[in-house]
C-alpha cells in the first residue's frame, strides 16, 4: 500500500507540473549527453593512444655526408639504450619505396623525387613513447645526424584537439548540469508548496521524513532517469549517424568507437542522473520542509 | 507525563522572552486548561511540547522522554504518541472526513485495512457517524472540528494538546467539541487545552494554569477563569 501510495504521488507530481517537469528532464538530458561524449572522447583518447603507441617510431635522419663510422656508432648507441625495444635500418631506397605508397595518388610529386633527396634513417621504437625526451638527449650528440623525429609529437596534436573537445564538452555539461540542479529544486520546491497542507499533516501526526520526502526524491529521480535515457539515445544515435555514416573515413583513422563502450554510458548516465537529482531533491526539502 | 522545568524560549530576534522560567508539571490523565492574554506565549507551550520550537534554557519532558536533548530524526515516532487539534482545524480539502483520518494512520505505516477498522469506530465515537463520506467543506466548523479530533485521536495518543479548539465556534458547538474533549480525557488521555473562552474554563472545573508575559501567575486544581 505504502509503495502504491508513493508512486501515485510521484506520477500526480510529474504531471501537476508538466512544463516544468519537461524543462527539467531536457536540461538534464542535455547535460548527460555532454558527459556522456565527453567520457566517450576520454575513453577514446586512451585507445588511441594504446593504439598507436603501439606503432609510433623515432626517426633518425642520417645526414648526407654521414660517414660509415657515424653510422656505426649511431648504430651502436641505439642498440646498447634500455628504452629501446627495437629499432631498424632504412636505406634511401627503401625510403622512396615507401613514399611512393604513401604518395600513390600524385604521380607527378612521386616523379620528381629521386633516390638522392630522401634520407637513410634509423626507426626506433621505444618501450615506452612517453621516454622520448630522455632516448632524444642520449642520442643528440651524436655526429651524422640531420634530424630526430618524434611521430608521438603529430600524434599528441590530434590529441590535443580531442582533449579540447572533451573539456569543452565537459564544460557545457557542467554548465547543463547547473541548470537542471536549479531547475530539479525549483520543481521540487513548487511540489512541495502544492503540497504544503498535506506535509504539515504529516509532521503533525509523526510521519517519518523519509516518507515525507520519498514521493519528492523519487519523482525528481523518475526525471532524471527520463533525461538519462534521453541522453543515452541521443549518444547512441550520435554514434550511429555521425561516426558509423558521415565521418566514417575519420574514423578509420582515428580507430572506431565501440558499441560497448557507448552501452557503458547508459549506467553511468542513469547513475549520475539519479544520484544528482535525488541529492538535489534532498537538499531542497531539507532547506525547504525542514524535515 | 509532562514536565517544564526552568524553561525559557526566546525567539530569535525576539527582545524579551516568550516563556520565562516557567515550571509546571502535568500528571497522566490530568486535565489542564492553560488561559492567559493574546501572546502570554500559550501556543509557545503547546510548540515545545510537540518540539516544534526549541527550549532557550530549562528542561522540557514528555512521556518521559527528554524533548529538549531529543534528537531530530526521532522527532516523527515521539509525536504519534501526541494529538493534536488547532483552531483552523488542518484537514485536507480534498480528502473526506473518513480519508483525513485514515491518511493520519496510512502515513505512519497502518495498513488500509488497520484505517478500515479503526476509522469507523472513532467517528462514530465523535458523532459523524454516517458523515464519514463528506468533505469537509460539506462539513459545519463543529463537525471539522471533530474531524480533527478523531484524527488526533486515532492513535490512542497518551497526550492530547488542543490549541484554541473552540476559537472559530460558537458558545453551543464550542461545549459540544468539550464534552468530546472531556469523554477522550476520561479515556485516561492526559489533555492540554489552551482557551480564551471564560464559560468552558468555569463550567468544566478542571486545572486552570494562568500565564501573563511568560511568566505563570497562577494554578489552580479546580479553577475558574477568574
Ligand atoms: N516565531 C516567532 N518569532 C518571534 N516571536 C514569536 C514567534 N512566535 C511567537 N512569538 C512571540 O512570542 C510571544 C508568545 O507567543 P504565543 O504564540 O505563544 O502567544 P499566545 O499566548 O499563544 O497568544 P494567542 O492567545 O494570541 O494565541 C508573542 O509575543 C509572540 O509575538
Ligand atoms: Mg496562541
Amino acid at each position: 500500500m505504502r509503495v502504491k501510495y508513493v508512486l501515485n504521488e510521484v506520477l500526480v507530481g510529474l504531471w501537476r507540473n508538466v512544463t516544468m517537469t519537461v524543462a527539467m528532464i531536457i536540461t538534464m538530458s542535455v547535460s548527460l549527453t555532454m558527459l556522456g561524449a565527453s567520457v566517450l572522447m576520454y575513453m577514446q583518447v586512451d585507445r588511441m593512444k594504446n593504439f598507436y603507441y603501439g606503432e609510433i617510431e623515432v626517426s633518425i635522419f642520417l645526414a648526407d655526408n654521414v660517414t660509415d663510422g657515424q653510422r656505426q656508432a649511431i648504430k651502436a648507441k641505439i642498440d646498447e639504450s634500455p628504452l629501446v625495444k627495437e629499432s631498424s635500418y632504412e636505406t634511401k631506397e627503401q625510403a622512396l619505396e615507401r613514399f611512393k605508397v604513401l604518395y600513390a595518388d600524385s604521380p607527378d610529386f612521386v616523379a620528381a623525387v629521386n633516390v638522392s633527396s630522401l634520407p637513410e634513417s634509423y626507426r626506433v621504437k621505444l618501450t615506452n613513447p612517453e621516454d622520448y625526451d630522455k632516448f632524444a638527449k642520449q642520442i643528440e650528440g651524436e655526429p651524422g645526424i640531420q634530424r630526430i623525429i618524434d611521430q608521438r609529437e603529430l600524434l599528441q596534436k590530434v590529441f590535443n584537439i580531442f582533449n579540447s573537445v572533451q573539456l569543452m564538452s565537459l564544460v557545457v555539461a557542467a554548465v547543463m548540469a547547473f541548470a537542471a540542479l536549479l531547475l530539479v529544486g525549483n520543481t521540487i520546491q513548487v511540489a512541495a508548496y502544492s503540497k504544503r497542507r498535506e506535509v504539515a499533516v504529516m509532521k503533525l501526526v509523526g510521519a517519518s521524513n523519509w516518507f515525507i520526502q520519498a514521493p519528492f526524491v523519487l519523482e525528481a529521480v523518475v526525471a532524471g532517469l527520463i533525461g538519462a535515457l534521453l541522453g543515452f539515445v541521443a549518444l547512441f544515435i550520435g554514434k550511429i549517424v555521425l561516426l558509423d555514416n558521415k565521418l566514417q573515413a575519420l574514423t578509420a583513422i582515428l580507430t572506431p568507437v565501440p558499441t560497448g563502450n557507448v552501452w557503458l554510458m547508459l549506467p553511468l548516465l542513469a547513475g549520475v542522473g539519479a544520484l544528482v537529482s535525488a541529492g538535489t531533491a534532498w537538499v531542497t526539502l531539507r532547506f525547504y520542509l525542514k524535515v | 507525563m509532562i514536565q517544564l522545568e526552568n524553561v525559557t524560549k526566546t525567539y530569535p530576534k525576539a527582545s524579551r522572552p516568550s516563556l520565562d522560567n516557567v515550571s509546571v508539571g502535568i500528571e497522566k490523565g490530568e486535565f489542564v486548561f492553560f488561559i492567559g492574554p493574546s501572546g502570554s506565549g500559550k501556543s509557545t507551550i503547546i510548540k515545545l511540547l510537540l518540539k516544534e520550537v526549541q527550549a532557550t534554557r530549562g528542561k522540557v519532558v514528555v512521556n518521559a522522554k527528554d524533548v529538549t536533548s531529543l534528537r531530530s530524526w526521532k522527532i516523527p515516532h515521539f509525536r504519534r504518541s501526541i494529538g493534536c487539534v488547532f483552531q483552523d482545524f488542518r484537514l485536507l480539502p480534498n480528502r473526506t472526513a473518513y480519508e483525513n483520518v485514515a491518511f493520519a494512520l496510512e502515513v505512519i505505516g497502518k495498513t488500509k485495512a488497520v484505517a478500515r477498522r479503526v476509522v469507523p469506530e472513532v467517528l462514530e465515537l465523535v458523532g459523524l457517524g454516517g458523515k464519514e463520506h463528506r468533505y469537509p467543506h460539506e462539513l459545519s466548523g463543529g463537525e471539522q472540528q471533530r474531524v480533527a479530533v478523531a484524527r488526533a485521536f486515532v492513535n490512542r495518543p497518551l497526550i492530547l494538546l488542543a490549541d484554541e479548539p473552540t476559537g472559530n465556534l460558537d458558545p453551543d458547538t464550542s461545549i459540544e467539541i468539550m464534552r468530546l474533549l472531556d469523554r477522550i480525557n476520561r479515556t485516561g488521555t492526559t489533555v492540554v487545552m489552551v482557551t480564551h473562552d471564560s464559560n468552558i474554563v468555569n463550567q468544566m472545573r478542571r486545572r486552570v494554569i494562568e500565564i501573563e508575559s511568560g511568566r505563570i501567575v497562577r494554578d489552580q486544581a479546580r479553577g475558574v477563569y477568574g
